[in-house]
């Protein structure tokens, strides 16, 4: 079995699907047998989670009103 | 670089004329009235309505991009988007040809402001795991979610600061995907280098991300147990 470094190395890989199917089954092997890495995985889920929504609807009103103001302007 | 875009064209299409009766030079509605303003106005019109709504979204990512400028990047990006808003032809692709047209825009700021050299020791990053650290640290004694408090003290504001901490080597790719949804090979399309590149910087700018993110933490007493 690979080492929970391995392991760890490649979750944000394995989560984004770009590690190649033999590296896939090699990670998902170590994480049915590790409840630390099964512990990071979560975390890494959490911490795209956080990047993901890092966007957001609101504007902050005067940079709404300023580039409102440009969008108007266009001609 | 041209932005591509389905439902768009790159050349310079002319839209397709209505068919009107030809009128005289002077006809009685006037020189301004005529079909052409109508349609320059209704063009006009749906413009700002694209971007009005895309707003928020385009700033934000401008914001994780280029910093500081990104009211700039935002507003050069309205001007290029109008100049060229005959070429979208596919109202529903609207908005993802904006953000390429803002990437545009950011990457040539970025070109243009080339402040940050690649600089980062490597062995530093690549042994640290936050989750980890932060269990070894345990900076939430009394929580059963440790790791969960420490991403809940992060407000939007201070996950844009953390970004603007990692070169932009690194920052661009992983906003890229982790904010703005492409893929690994889109992302490389759209920077223009090698899938295996991309998947490099991608690597080490999660790292790197997860580094500076203790690092702010401990810095702007975000590891107090909620005591902002
Ligand atoms: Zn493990």
């Amino acid at each position: 079995m690979i080492s929970c470094a391995e392991a760890v190395r490649q979750l944000w890989e394995y989560l984004d699907a770009t590690v190649d199917p033999a590296r896939r089954a090699e990670i998902d092997d170590h994480l049915s047998l590790c409840a630390r890495c099964c512990g990071e995985l979560e975390f890494a889920v959490e911490m795209r989670r956080l990047l993901a929504d890092s966007g957001g609807p609101e504007l902050p009103e005067d940079v709404r009103g300023r580039l409102n103001r440009k969008l108007k302007e266009l001609e | 670089m041209p932005v591509r875009v389905a439902g768009t064209t790159d050349e310079r299409a002319a839209p397709p004329e209505r068919r009107t009766p030809k009128r005289g030079p002077r006809s009685a509605a006037g020189p301004s009235a005529g079909p052409g303003a109508e349609r320059a106005a209704e063009r006009k019109q749906a413009f700002r309505e694209l971007v009005g709504t895309q707003l928020p979204r385009l700033y934000w990512a401008a914001r994780a991009l280029v910093g500081d400028d990104a009211e700039d990047a935002v507003q050069d990006c309205m001007v290029k988007a109008f100049e060229r808003f005959d070429q979208l032809h596919d109202p529903v692709a609207g908005p993802a040809w904006l953000r390429r047209i803002l990437i545009n825009c950011c990457r040539d700021r970025l070109r243009a402001d080339a402040r940050h050299p690649d600089s980062v020791g490597f062995e530093e990053v690549e042994s640290f795991s936050l989750y980890r650290k932060i269990a070894y640290e345990d900076p939430f004694p009394y929580s059963d979610s440790l790791h969960l408090d420490f991403l809940q003290e992060f407000g939007r504001e201070d996950v844009h600061a953390v970004l603007r901490r990692l070169p932009d080597l690194y920052r661009v790719p992983l906003v890229l995907v982790h904010m703005e949804g492409f893929l690994a090979r889109e992302t490389a399309e759209i920077l223009q280098v090698p899938l295996g590149t991309v998947l490099a910087r991608l690597h080490r700018g999660r790292k790197l991300f997860e580094k500076r993110m203790w690092d702010y933490a401990e810095e702007n007493g975000l590891l107090k147990g909620g005591s902002r």
